[in-house]
Parts: C-alpha cells; structure tokens; sequence
C-alpha cells in the first residue's frame, strides 16, 4: 500500500475499497515505523485525520470529488500555511508560525488534499544535500549513509520511502530534481510562472518554482493539473491556460525530436550516471524519438550567472529575517545594529550568510555593473540559446546530476563541489524553462535521474516523454528501509 | 562677495488612493494601530506585491498636472537599508525608470513668471511608524504600503521665497488634481531640500546639504535662511562645507548634522524581481487625461479674461482649489464676480487669517454670502452693516436676510426721520455747529459720525450727507 502511486490509491478511494482515513493512519504509521530513519519530517501535523474524515464524510455523500482528494501528502518547509510552523529549516523561523495560506496550499485544501506534515529542507532552499538544514539530517531511502540530494531532501525523500504519496517542493537552481534523482522519484519544475509562489518563503524570487515529487509521471500530471495557473497574487504568474496534463500520458513518441547538449555530457559526469543515461537514450530511440546532437555552449556560465543572481536576491529577501518583529532574536545586545548583526550572525547557518555575503557583495555601488548587470547580460544570452535550440528539437535531455547519491560530509566542507551538483540544473532555472526528473536506472544501487527539459509551458511534450519511458523502463522504485 | 543659493526639493506625496500600493488594505488616516495589516505590506516570509494600477492612475495624473513626461516602460526596483519601520528592509521603489519625467511648474516670483523643473516623479511604498515610549520602541505598520510619489525638482530655485513659492504652488497643483490630501500635520507631504551657495553669477555647483523632513511652508522658508547663511559664513570664515544630511530643529530655529556622506547607505538597488515591467500605453495617459480637472493656471488666466479679476486677485484666489471653487460658485449664483471677489479679497480672507482658519472650515455658504451681497446692492443695508451681518453670518451661518431682520439692521432711508436724528444731534452739539460757522468744515465729518452712531449706523450715508449739509445751512 504504501509504495502505491496516488492515482492507484485515488482509484482505491473512488471505489470506497479504503477510506481516507485508513489511508492517513497507514501513512502516518509508515512515518512513525521509517521516519525515525530516513528523518524526513520536521513536524507531523496531527489534525490531517480530521482533514481525512471530512474527506470521507465527502466520499459517503456521493460527491464528485478532485484526484487528489482524500491522499496524504506533504510540504517543504518553505510553504506557508494557515496556523502551521513554517521555519525553512532555519533557527530564524523555529517558531515562526504562518498566519495565511500559500497559494498551493489554498489549491491542495480545495482539492481535498489531506496535508499531512513540513519536510525537511537545506536552510532556506540553500544547498545540494539537505545537510544544511539547521534541524536535522535527512537520509537517502536507498542508502542511509548517503544524502537524499537538496534542498528539498526531505520532499524527495518521503515520497521514495513510502511516507506520503506525493510532496511539493521548490526549485531554484535544481532543488525539485537533483534530489528526485537521487532518490528515485519523479520532481517536476514547471515553467517560471506557472505555479504561483504566494506564500513560498522567497530565496531567489526570479528563479524559485515550486513543483511535485511523485512515484510516476501520471501522478506528476495530476498534481500540476491542481497547482499550476495564474494567480493574482503573485504578479510573476503568467496567464497561460492550464490543460489537462494527463491527455498527455500515453502519447505516441514517433517523430518527437530530442535534443543531447554536448555540454551536458562532458566532464564532471560520473560514468556511472552516463552509462544510465545513454542506456535511457537508446530506449527512447526503440520508442521512435529521433535524437540529436546539440550544443549549449552559453549554460557553462549559468552555475557563475546563478550565484550572482540568487545570491543577490536572497541578500534582499533574507533582510527582512532581522530579530525585530518576528523570528529569533538575540538575547544580549547593545543597541539596534548589535541587535540585527547577533540575531542574523546567531540565526543563520554558515551556507545562508554565505550566500548573503556574497549577493550583498555583487550588489554593492561599485560592483553592481560588473556583477549583477552582467549576469542578468549572459542570462539574456542563456534564455536565446535555448530558444534558439527549441527550434530545431521538442525536448531536450540530459542527466540530472552529474552523480548519484553522495555520503554525508562528502561536499559540504567545500562548497565549490556542492555547487556543481546543480551543473545540469541550474541553466533551466536560469533560462525559466519547465524540466522534470525521472528515474532511469541504477549505478551502484542508486537511482539515476533523467532530465528533460521543455520549451516555455510546454509541460505536457515533458510528461509524454517521461511517460513514455517510465513505461518502457518499468523499474522497481522501492528501497528497503 | 555676492553669493547666490542653489535649491532643489525632494517631496513626498500620499496619493489619494482607498488601498494601499501593494495589497487591498486601506490607507485611511489614525485606525487602531496595526489594524490596516495584511500579510503583504507586513512583509511575512512568502507574501507577494501586487501593484495596485488606482496608484499609477494617480501617479500619471500627478505627472500630467506637472507636465511631465509619461514613461511607457518602467520597472520597479528594491531600495535596500535596515531600519525597524521598513518590514522587509527594503522598500519598493523605482530607481532608474522613473513612470513620469521633465516636467515643470510655473511660479510667480517678484522678478516675473518662472519654471521649475520638475526631474522625475517615481512610485513607491511608504513605511511603518516608529513609537517610542520609554525604554521601548513600538512600531505601528498601518502606514506601511501607503502609496507615495517622491517629486524631485530640478537645482532651479534661488531663494528660500522661491522654494516656499514652489512648495506652495505644487501643493495647490497636486490638490487641484486631486491626487493627494497634502495634509503636512499627518505627513502626507513632507518636503527635503538640497541646498548649496555659490558666488553668484558662477556656473559650478557648491557642495550640497540635504535638510530633512521640514513640516510646514514657513518650516521650509526659515530652514533655507539658516542654512544658507550657515554655509556663507562658513566659507567666508575659511571652513570647507561637508555633504551631509542635517535636519531642521523648529525650537533652536537650526538646521542640525545627522550623518555625513561617508556614513550614508549604499542602498543596492536591483529591479524588484517580484514584479513585471509596469507598461502604459497611449489609451491609459488619454483616459487619465480626460479626468483632469481644470489647474490653477488655467483658472488663473480664465479669471482674468472673462471675469476682469486683476491678476493679484486672481492669483490668490485660484491658489487654493476650495477658495476658487468657492467663488465660481459665488458666480454662478448670480453675483457678479468683481464683487465677489472683493469680498473674498477683503472681509473672508482678513477673517479666515483672524480665525486661522480654511474657506473648508467656514458655516456659510457661497449662495448666503451673494445674498449679502444683493442686500447691499439693493440698498437694504449699507456696506458698513454688509460687514456686521458677514461677522454675524462668519460666527453662526445664518442667512444674511435673517441677520438683518433680527437685528433690525434695514437701512433707514426715510429722510424724515433721518432729518430728526440730524437735528438732534445739531442740538446737542452746539460748539460743533458753532465750528462750523466759523468755517471749520471738519465738524461736518464729526456731525454725520454722531448722526451715524445715533442710527446705529443704519441710515443711508448718502441722504445722512445730504442732511446735515442742508441743516447746517439753515442753522
């Protein structure tokens, strides 16, 4: 049951074979058996069986209810909701609690979804590894001396373990995919501005997207149907109709065009990884995709193009986090500056102040045409070589990350390292474009994650490919926990 | 050596909108604190702005009324500083894309008409309002998120008198337009200066000062002359002048150091990433366009050609947009505008300074001071009466017939009776008749005064003359 997909399970609801309740209890045991060891949960919400018996009550009365109606999931704890703790992971929030909704949330209550507890994450959406969460270590379902990839480890990791049936988290630079890669599970990054960000804790405002860890691509489809489209809250939201990205499934591949960037293939790819991926690419060949060389020469500045840029931002976005009107706050201190620099340098983690330093650096009168201005240049040129390949090619794929799961402490005492694990990700975040990850394979036991990157809100061409594959993989995604 | 000073103004301005720049709270004046709140203009970790598009309506109506430049394609930018009262720690602002430009104002200045370039107008939010009370600071957000546009004039004003004029007539403007309430005591204007001297006659500007937060015209007027004669002195006296910010200090009547340029922020500006291009095309400025009311300049020159006001007249009563309408409509029913304007020149505006009060605050109206005026001119009462029964009408808004009923304030015309009262007072004023025989005609003046005084001023001046010329002569 608990490595059902959510479709499989809302099948199971719709024919009354299990009720909402059940299925909650069945999750929350999973999380009280495993979570203990995979540590993927920051707070289990106690009142989701009320949520869950309301559903019922819904179910018995006959109402047509939404897919997700009734299904346990959960959330990054970067995603406001009404009456929760929402900490980013982060000693600044401990005990923040959020007086309103994200606008993902309000879509999920209207959908029935039963909410079921926050997931851990890297500090403030900061990091590869979920290490940098200020809380707790979350651990790969595969391989508990390896980390489930970040920073929204603990979203990833709850759905390969078996705790909720989906999560949401977000994407800055590769936060949905690289730990979907690594934990065996489907992370889908919409395009910028196709899921609202009302109510996500901003780190990089231009690049953050929130999206869904699913068990398959089907699910993936039904938890964009619920959470994507305009929302007059978050100006960023584009107006672009929301079709039923389940007509997408089952698509016939013949004649699709891929495109494999060269760059993207090159050193830094583990073997490994590249036996997985180019093994995927010949089945992708089998199902009638035509496939190409490409190349993307300008995404080699995007990891440079992206710390100046996110970095820049969240130096802005983290000002408000200063000990005066909520969050922590600094017990001795002499006047109002020693108060802001005691409970900022106390209530951040070392990852977070980093990036600060360096975003308050780039912006700085002085530095801001050689740093900002010209990232935002070559972002311009990234955004026109896509576009340009979009012409030729349908899709475009590539590994996720350039390697499989890592051991704890392996990158996280040089922060150089960590950043190119985000090398393959982090040009779609740059250029805005929608990409999921699935997994293709195994390399030393661990899951290997294909990205595939679409054209501007071209979704459901994404979930077709990825479908298609899924099926014609069939892997086996449980890890013994 | 002569020196000239070099002003420019950095101002303020609340718009008049019902919500606030970014979210749907309202902007009203003095709720319960921290009351107008939302996510939103709070800051909390998530919340989004949304440009409110009543805010840019307001802002182009500014610009238009100053003769700006609209600027199609604009964006909003962070302006990053830590400070309690800013939730965010930074404010939303525009930086290099202000929405209007190059516009100016025109003033009336003791050398004739001139311009004052108007620089930029740009949107942004205001900030909360910090409290302290005793060892503890409070912080009150209500305010925070009202709309503002910040006007920076050009270094085009030479003269405390000319700021203060500026001031004065962009005031008027914005509340003509109708886009601010531009109450000074609630700080919905608020006025910065730059100022620096230089000899006059050079072309080469004196290193600036900025003086802040000046809440009244005459704070403006007297914070220049400080200052201005601080930075003369100093260079008389050798001393180099520092670029700083000083505030002006109402009870020392001094313009005090805050902090000098070295201690000033870098403010890191970068474009908002949370919002869009903020684009206006054509349909919008025309649509705007069409709501503008008529300006003071206008008005001006209409009072001129068609009513025959004098140009000083004119100016001042077109200086306030209440006092203008206030004689249009006077005009309207049915008074003819010289005389109203009198009036206005003479007994309303002398009591409303008497009373320091506003032609907004008064209990009369526009139709009870024409039927004033129709008294007099129907010879129901004389002028000298027509100014008891406004005192009477400024203090109760009675109707002036009313007045004049109750305190049998008709004027007597009856040359009879008025013929009695002159020769009661020749009787009891013999020496005078006697001084006047004697050739003293000033005791003709004397005489009418107690003729005058005996009818408690009601009798007709002309036919009290007349009389007592006639009586005199019989005497």
């Amino acid at each position: 049951m608990h490595f059902k997909s959510a479709h499989e399970v809302r099948d199971l609801l719709r024919k009354k074979e299990i009720s909402s309740e059940e299925l909650t209890k069945l999750c929350l045991e999973r999380i009280e058996k495993v979570d203990a060891k995979v540590e993927a949960f920051l707070e289990v919400f106690e009142d989701a069986l009320d949520t869950a018996k309301e559903i019922d009550k819904k179910i018995l009365s006959g109402e047509n209810l939404p897919d997700l109606a009734g299904i346990p999931m959960g959330i990054k704890d970067n995603i406001c909701m009404e009456g929760k703790k929402v900490t980013c992971a982060s000693k600044m929030l401990e005990n923040f609690v959020s007086p309103y909704d994200a606008t993902v949330v309000e879509r999920l209550k209207k959908n029935g979804a039963v909410i079921i507890g926050r997931l851990n994450m890297d500090e403030f959406a900061m990091g590869s590894s979920t290490e940098n969460s200020a809380f707790k270590k979350t651990r790969n379902p595969y391989d508990l001396e390896r980390v489930p990839g970040g920073s929204s480890g603990g979203s990833a990791a709850a759905v390969a373990a078996g705790e909720v049936y989906y999560s949401l988290g977000s994407d800055t630079g590769g936060s949905i995919r690289q730990p979907a890669s690594l934990c065996g599970v489907v992370g889908f990054k919409p395009t910028y501005g196709r899921v609202s960000r009302y109510g996500l804790v901003a780190f990089a405002s231009s690049l953050d997207q929130i999206g869904p860890f699913t068990r398959d691509v089907e699910d993936a489809a039904l938890v964009l149907n619920a959470i994507c489209g305009k929302d007059d809250k978050d100006s960023t939201s584009k107006d672009v109709a929301v079709e039923d990205f389940t007509t997408y499934l089952n698509k016939s591949l013949k004649g699709v065009k891929v495109g494999l960037p060269k760059e993207y293939f090159g050193e830094g790819i583990d073997d490994g990884v590249k036996k997985e991926i180019e093994k995927a690419i010949e089945v992708l060949k089998d199902l009638g995709v035509e496939v190409k060389q490409i190349s993307l020469p300008m995404s080699q500045y995007a990891l440079s193009v992206y710390y100046i840029l996110a970095s820049s931002e969240a130096s802005s976005n983290l000002a408000r986090f200063d000990g005066i009107r909520y969050g922590y706050r600094a017990k001795d201190f002499e006047d109002i500056i020693d108060l802001y620099v005691k409970s900022r340098s106390q209530g951040f983690g070392n990852e977070v102040k980093r990036r600060i330093m360096l975003g308050t650096y780039a912006l700085s009168s002085g530095y801001y045409d050689a740093y900002y201005k010209k990232a935002l240049k070559v972002k311009t040129l990234i955004i026109n070589e896509f576009k340009k390949a979009f012409e030729d090619v349908n899709l475009i794929v590539s590994p996720t990350s350039p390697s499989v799961a890592f051991k704890f402490g392996e990158k996280s005492s040089d922060p150089l390292k960590m950043y190119l694990s985000d090398i393959c990700t982090v040009p779609v975040n740059i250029a805005g474009l929608p990409a999921v990850s699935v997994p293709v394979g195994f390399s030393d036991n661990l899951p290997v994650g294909l990205q595939i990157i679409g054209n501007y809100f071209k979704e459901g061409e994404i979930i077709s490919l990825a479908h298609g594959i899924e099926k014609a993989l069939n892997l086996n995604l449980r890890p013994n926990v | 050596m002569e020196f000239e000073a070099v002003i420019g103004l950095e101002i303020h301005a609340e718009l008049s909108t019902k919500s606030k720049i970014f979210c749907s709270c309202t902007t009203e004046f003095g709720g319960e604190v921290n009351t107008h709140c939302c996510p939103v203009c709070l800051g909390l970790p998530g919340a989004l702005p949304v440009l409110n598009k009543a805010v840019v309506d307001y802002a182009i109506k500014a610009g238009l009324a100053l003769n700006c430049k609209i600027n199609k394609e604009t964006y909003m930018a962070r302006k990053n500083y830590f400070y309690p009262d800013a939730p965010k720690n930074y404010q939303i602002t525009q930086h290099e894309t202000p929405l209007c430009s190059d516009g100016f104002v025109e003033i009336e200045t003791e050398e004739g008409l001139k311009r004052i370039g108007i620089q930029r107008i740009h949107i942004e939010e205001d900030a909360g309002k910090a409290i302290h009370e005793g060892e503890h600071s409070l912080i009150d957000f209500n305010r925070s998120g009202v709309p503002l546009i910040e006007i920076v004039t050009k270094p085009d004003m030479r003269s405390p008198k000319e700021a203060r004029l500026f001031f004065e007539k962009l005031r008027s403007i914005l509340l003509y337009a109708g886009v601010s309430d531009c109450k000074m005591q609630e700080g919905s204007l608020r006025c910065d200066v730059n100022v620096s001297v230089r000899p006059k006659g050079s072309n080469e500007f004196g290193v600036k000062t900025e003086i802040k937060n000046m809440n009244s015209f005459k704070a403006l007027e007297k914070a220049l002359e400080y200052e201005i004669k601080r930075q003369i002195n100093a260079i008389k006296n050798g001393e180099k002048i520092i670029q700083e910010t000083r505030r002006w200090d109402e009870s020392k009547g001094q313009t005090i150091a805050m902090r000098s340029k070295e201690e000033a922020h870098d403010y890191r500006y970068f474009p908002e990433p949370d919002m869009v291009y903020l684009k206006v095309d054509d349909e919008w400025i025309e649509r705007i366009k069409a709501t503008m009311p008529e300006l003071p300049d206008e008005k001006k020159r209409r009072y001129i050609n068609d009513y025959g006001l004098p140009e000083y007249d004119a100016n001042i009563i077109t200086s306030s947009k209440e006092l203008a309408e206030f004689f249009e409509d006077a005009v309207l029913n049915g008074a003819n505008p010289k005389t109203v304007s009198n009036w206005i020149m003479g007994e309303v505006l002398r009591t409303l300074n008497d009373k320091d009060m506003e032609i907004t605050d008064v209990k009369f109206t526009s139709r009870q001071l024409v039927k004033l005026i129709e008294l007099v001119e129907k010879g129901t009462i004389s002028n000298t009466i027509a100014k008891k029964v406004f005192a009477e009408m400024f203090e109760t808004g009675k109707d002036p017939e009313k007045i004049v009923e109750e305190k049998g304030l008709v004027q007597i015309t009856d040359e009879n009776a008025i013929r009695e009262i002159v020769n009661k007072v020749l009787d009891e004023n013999p020496q005078s008749v006697a001084d006047f025989k004697n050739g003293k005609t000033k005791a003709v003046g004397f005489i009418i005064g107690q003729v005058m005084k005996a009818s408690k001023g009601k009798a007709n001046p002309q036919i009290v003359n007349k009389l007592v010329e006639e009586e005199l002569k019989k005497r």
